[in-house]
């Protein structure tokens, strides 16, 4: 009934640990059904100390009560650890994961957001969700049946998200007896798929491999002398040393900035900003636009491009960065910041303020990759919207140039996509939108396809060059 | 013609890595972000405003969120009718204080017009639901902030930080739409309105920890104080109205602090001698055990509390 101190791990969390400072790294789980990552999700978090006494409670009764671990078992052993994070009833019934459970934990040299993500193919929907705001994905593998049709399904979203990081997994080490020749097998066709997919060898991403032991510990966070063969960095490890996908991306230095509304109070000033001493004729005729810059960074007096969706480009100056009353002199990705502008334009939500001398113009032909996540297929000649930044646009679906076959790695011909194809397509837009290559910009280069008649997400989008764009024909506007 | 916004990529510099966001400021940023899409794209928001602490996060976000304007939507409050007086004089002053217009649910009116019916343990909490639809669609409110936080329970663990629901509020587990990337695709049918969770990444210490970098104010059971108590349910119970001690359970005087707020009938408090907010960092910091877990009865009711009530429209 008292709050229980564990003043060590206070000391961790808040004195040695700089975690004021640290910065967030998120990661999520991939792989087939059954290869074990609810149980690596758990023993990452039990072994790291991040289960709290009656969440370990609570899951140890269900073990117990569903006869975990057989007789004899105890301690660890006897906890179905994927219990920590399959939460809903119809996983613990079925003993699955449908949709991605997230967590938090902190080590002293690192806070992590962990997306544990379904492996069965009817969920595909739910690993793309997780992976796409990871910074890394741990893709599991049994190692007892190799790459599987799911781990290559799963391996073509990562390498098409850019996910920076995927560390394949080679888990249930234990089963094949740590198995060096098996674990070194598994090792090559992952490095051969790699290669196909342009995993870990394009510049963007990296590919690693570990063996593990979801459900003995090896290699999760410890290194294990039960695989004295492998001379690599433990799981966590990994983890805490990667840099997270800004860093990498923080070379992109062109400002990006689309605008979500315009702060204008009109003398409806905040009472208690009023009460505060906000002096009120300064404000009488604020005028801010408020969104979060997705990427690069801008200082007061930098020149920007305005650029509104069926108008030329307008070149201005940004006369003030502003965050609830402190006056900023400059502000990074992925800040939430209000910009205000040296020429009065009319600046609406929807639109995109970008470094000037940088921008090319809208364009409404949109090429993409897609990842089609709905079991209403995608046919030609279909209408669509399509959400891109802060703006929502009909399309028309002009043609499926093709569609990835698993098998081969290759694009095959297609005119529609079925639920979980990964496809190409070009769309008709309504009003041309600040489209860049997702490749170069993970935030302005991806886009929802969402179905008009119900409002559900059908796809992941990916924008893709022109055919016959030259990366170095530049517009300087 | 070319047709895409184009850049030169250079290569990382030590100074650019240097320059990241901390792991508070991410989570800030995020929230200001979903708080800004949700007003921008849906008719008619409303926040849920108990006086609880995460609520009270929420609430300081919005106007973050809106500075130097107002605070553009009302807030909710469903009201249990068991509430700490405390919390409710809070409430009062925080929405005079920042010019919000309050709109309550109240359980007791449900419970006079004998449209809900008192449990047999006494608690509210679950009776929350049926005030909040009511509230929601008397209002035409077509989208509700909640401070709901994925750490706080594994049902919340698994929903998406803008909710579906349906005519009913009732939340599908099964069946959730995909939320790909920071693109929050709020689109809904008549009778359908969304749940928008804009702290669902914060942890309980990332609470605490922006309370006392922003110097937020909270109730004041949230700190050490003294208060007479008694032990039910291996919890300490506040004596109050509607709290009160069987014969056989002895009333006595303890140094305590809440870890959540709640209906006073099933909200515990933890003895604590937190009396400011760095003791209480310090404290949640080194806790070995889950604020739910600590102090609500509610949920200790069956292994699947909270998602049952959240498949039934609960917050
Ligand atoms: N022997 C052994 N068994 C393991 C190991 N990892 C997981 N398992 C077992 O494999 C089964 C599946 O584990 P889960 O963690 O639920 O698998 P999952 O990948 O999360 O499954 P889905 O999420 O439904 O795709 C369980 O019975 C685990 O106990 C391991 O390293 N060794
Ligand atoms: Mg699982």
């Amino acid at each position: 009934m008292s709050t229980e101190i564990d003043t060590a791990r206070a000391a961790a969390l808040l004195d040695e640990a700089p975690l004021a400072h640290a910065s967030l790294f998120r990661f999520a789980t991939a792989g087939s059904v059954d290869d074990g990552k609810s149980t690596l999700v758990g023993r990452l978090l039990h072994d790291s100390k991040a289960i709290l006494a009656d969440q370990l409670d609570a899951v140890a009764r269900t073990s117990a009560d569903r006869g975990f671990g057989g007789p004899g078992a105890a301690g660890v052993q006897a906890i179905d650890l994927a219990l920590l994070t399959d939460g809903l009833r119809a996983e613990r019934e079925q003993g699955i994961t449908i949709d991605v459970a997230y967590r938090y934990f902190a080590t002293d040299r690192r806070s992590f957001i962990l997306a544990d993500c379904p492996g069965h193919v009817q969920y595909t929907k739910n690993t793309v969700t997780g992976a796409s705001t990871a910074d890394a994905v741990v893709v599991l593998i049994d190692a007892r049946k190799g790459v599987l049709e799911q781990t290559r399904r799963h391996l073509s979203v990562l390498q098409l998200l850019r996910v920076a990081h995927v560390i394949v997994a080679v888990n249930k080490i234990d089963l094949v007896d740590f198995s060096e020749s098996v674990f070194r097998g598994i090792e090559a066709d992952v490095q051969k798929v790699g290669r196909e997919l342009g995993l870990g060898s394009d510049g963007i991403t990296d590919l690693l491999v570990v063996p593990v032991s979801a459900l003995d510990g090896d290699n999760v966070v410890e290194r294990s002398e039960r695989t004295p063969w492998y001379t690599g960095p433990a799981l966590l490890e990994v983890l805490e040393t990667l840099p997270a996908a800004d860093e990498l991306e923080s070379h992109l230095e062109s400002f990006r900035f689309p605008v979500q509304l315009v702060v204008r109070p009109q003398g409806a000033l905040a009472p208690d900003a009023v009460a505060g001493g906000l002096d009120v004729e300064k404000y009488r005729d604020y005028r801010a636009y408020a969104g979060q810059i997705t990427e690069g960074s801008v200082k007061v007096g930098d020149k920007v491009s305005v650029l509104t969706p069926g108008q030329a480009p307008r070149t201005t100056t940004v006369t003030g960065i502003d965050f609830a009353g402190a006056e900023l002199t400059e502000a990074v990705a992925p800040q939430s910041v209000a910009l205000r502008l040296a020429d009065e334009f009319d600046v609406a939500r929807g639109d995109t303020i970008a470094a000037a001398g940088t921008v090319r113009e809208a364009s409404a032909d949109l090429y993409a990759a897609l990842c089609w996540l709905s079991p209403k297929p995608l046919r030609e000649g279909a209408k669509v919207l399509v959400k891109h930044g802060t703006r929502t646009v009909q399309a028309l679906v002009r043609s499926v140039s093709g569609k990835l076959d698993l098998a081969t790695f290759k694009l095959e011909g297609a005119s529609s996509l079925e639920l979980n194809d990964i496809g190409h397509a070009q769309l008709r837009l309504a009003a041309p939108l600040p489209l860049e290559n997702y490749l170069h910009h993970r935030r302005t280069g991806a886009f929802l396809v969402i179905d008009p008649l119900d409002g559900n997400t059908l796809a992941a989008g990916l924008v893709n060059d022109h055919p016959g764009d030259h990366e170095d024909e530049r517009y300087s506007i | 013609m070319s047709t895409f916004l184009t850049e030169e990529p250079t290569q990382v510099t030590e100074a650019a890595v240097s320059t990241r966001l901390s792991s508070l400021d991410t989570l800030e940023s995020e929230a200001i972000h979903i708080i800004r899409e949700v007003v921008a794209e849906f008719e008619k928001p409303a926040l849920l405003f108990s006086g609880g602490k995460d609520s009270v996060v929420m609430l300081h976000l919005a106007t973050k969120a809106f500075w130097p304007g107002k605070v553009p939507f009302p807030v909710l409050h469903v009201d249990t009718g068991h509430n700490f007086p405390e919390v409710i004089d809070f409430r009062d002053r925080t929405v005079e204080r920042l010019g919000l217009k309050l709109v309550v649910g109240s359980v007791q009116e449900f419970i006079d017009r004998g449209e809900l019916a008192e449990r047999a343990d006494g608690t509210r909490n679950p009776l929350q639901t049926v005030p909040l639809l009511d509230a929601i669609q008397s209002n035409k409110f077509d989208a509700v902030f909640g401070g709901g936080r994925r750490d706080e329970d594994k049902a919340r663990a698994k929903e998406r930080i803008l909710s579906l629901r349906d005519e009913f509020g009732q939340w599908d587990p099964r069946n959730q739409r995909p939320e790909l990337w920071n693109l929050y695709n709020g689109r809904h049918t008549v009778g359908q309105h969304v749940r928008a969770f804009p702290i669902s990444n914060w942890t309980e210490l990332d609470v605490w920890r922006y309370i006392e970098r922003e110097n937020i104010e909270l109730p004041g059971l949230y700190y050490a104080h003294d208060r007479e108590v008694f032990a039910r349910d291996g919890m300490w119970r506040a004596v109050g109205e509607v709290s009160q001690p069987r014969p056989d359970e002895e009333v006595i005087t303890k140094t305590v602090r809440y870890r959540t707020v709640g209906d006073m009938s099933c909200t515990g408090a933890v003895e604590s001698a937190a009396a400011t907010v760095r003791d209480v960092v310090i404290e949640v910091a080194a806790s070995t055990i889950t604020e739910r877990g600590a102090t609500r009865a509610d949920d200790r009711i069956s292994e699947a509390a909270m998602e049952d009530r959240k498949k039934d429209g609960y917050f």
